[in-house]
């Protein structure tokens, strides 16, 4: 990716994420937010992750996004009325993140493997097909895109979550039908539960 | 050309960017977006590191992995927060953390 357009995606990235927690109206948060994913969905884009780009895109930017506006929608939540600001916590706040940053600062200024630029680290297709090949050519298809000198994002990523990782999949499957049940249990009326008993 | 460090920056200050919001910010919705953003930043990290440390000529999948996992357990955790949210102002009809002293002692 050429350099002008990493630092626009970042800038996109960074501002638009500055404007989630600068905004008083949650409204406006929320949209922001959904920008600032859009712009980390390119710069993964810009690192070959397609799929995970795409997957923030859609699960990220779509639908928990749409998740969030529906329950300020739905609360009719206003702008954040002007409180007497707790001053400590402020400061606080702020000499804590502040800290974070300049400790990462000084931990990737003495970080040498960082230096390398991103073309010093290029894809090897047509190596990582014949190291496909020597070790039986499992699934074909794969290869024959590394051949054709294109990466299989989504492809490799099917692979690796349906053989290294299936368990670790089938888990997050029943993690997901446990979230799904709990939702459904919280969010129901107690009320409603009362007076069934009462029958 | 841009590099590893670049990348991490980036993530660091959108990082940072979301620790200030879950800090500062007093509606638990816009601290809710904040941690997701949090969330984001990490993964942006892992795939750094992942196209960065190339394995056999390919991106190292097994973070691209991880993050695939961070974002589905991330999307639960915000059904099952927002759900909270939801009963939570059913209850005491604010979102405001400051209204929320029932566990303060």
């Amino acid at each position: 990716m050429p350099q002008p357009l990493f630092y626009l995606f970042v800038a996109v990235m960074l501002g638009f994420g500055a404007a989630v927690v600068l905004l008083r109206n949650p409204v406006s948060s929320a949209l922001s937010l959904v920008v600032s994913f859009a712009g980390l969905a390119a710069l993964y884009v810009s690192l070959n992750a397609y799929f995970a780009g795409v997957l923030q895109v859609l699960v990220y930017a779509g639908a928990v996004m749409v998740l969030f506006l529906f329950i300020i929608m739905l609360m009719d939540i206003r702008e954040e009325q002007r409180r007497r600001i707790n001053k400590v916590a402020v400061v606080g706040g702020a000499a804590l993140v502040v800290g974070f940053v300049v400790q990462l600062g000084g931990v990737l200024a003495g970080y040498e493997a960082g230096r390398k630029p991103l073309d010093r680290v290029p894809l090897q297709l047509t190596e990582a097909a014949e190291a496909r090949r020597a070790a039986g050519n499992v699934s074909p298809g794969i290869t024959a895109d590394l051949e054709r000198g294109t990466l299989p994002d989504t492809k490799l990523v099917g692979e690796a979550l349906f053989t290294r990782y299936h368990l670790q999949l089938q888990m997050v499957g029943v993690l997901l039908l446990v979230a799904t049940v709990g939702v459904i249990v919280i969010s129901r009326r107690e009320d409603r539960v009362v007076s069934g008993r009462g029958e | 050309m841009v590099t590893l460090n670049d990348y991490l920056i980036a993530s660091g200050l959108l990082f940072g960017i979301g620790l200030a919001g879950v800090v500062l910010r007093r509606n638990i919705i816009v601290i809710f977006m904040c941690l997701e953003m949090m969330l984001s930043a990490a993964n942006l990290s892992l795939v750094a590191f992942s196209r960065f440390r190339p394995t056999g000529g390919l991106p190292d999948y097994d973070g691209q992995m991880l993050v695939f996992f961070i974002i589905t357990v991330a999307t639960a955790e915000v059904a099952v927060g927002l759900a909270i949210i939801v009963a939570l102002f059913r209850t005491k009809r604010t979102v405001h953390v400051e209204d929320i002293t029932s566990l303060s002692g």
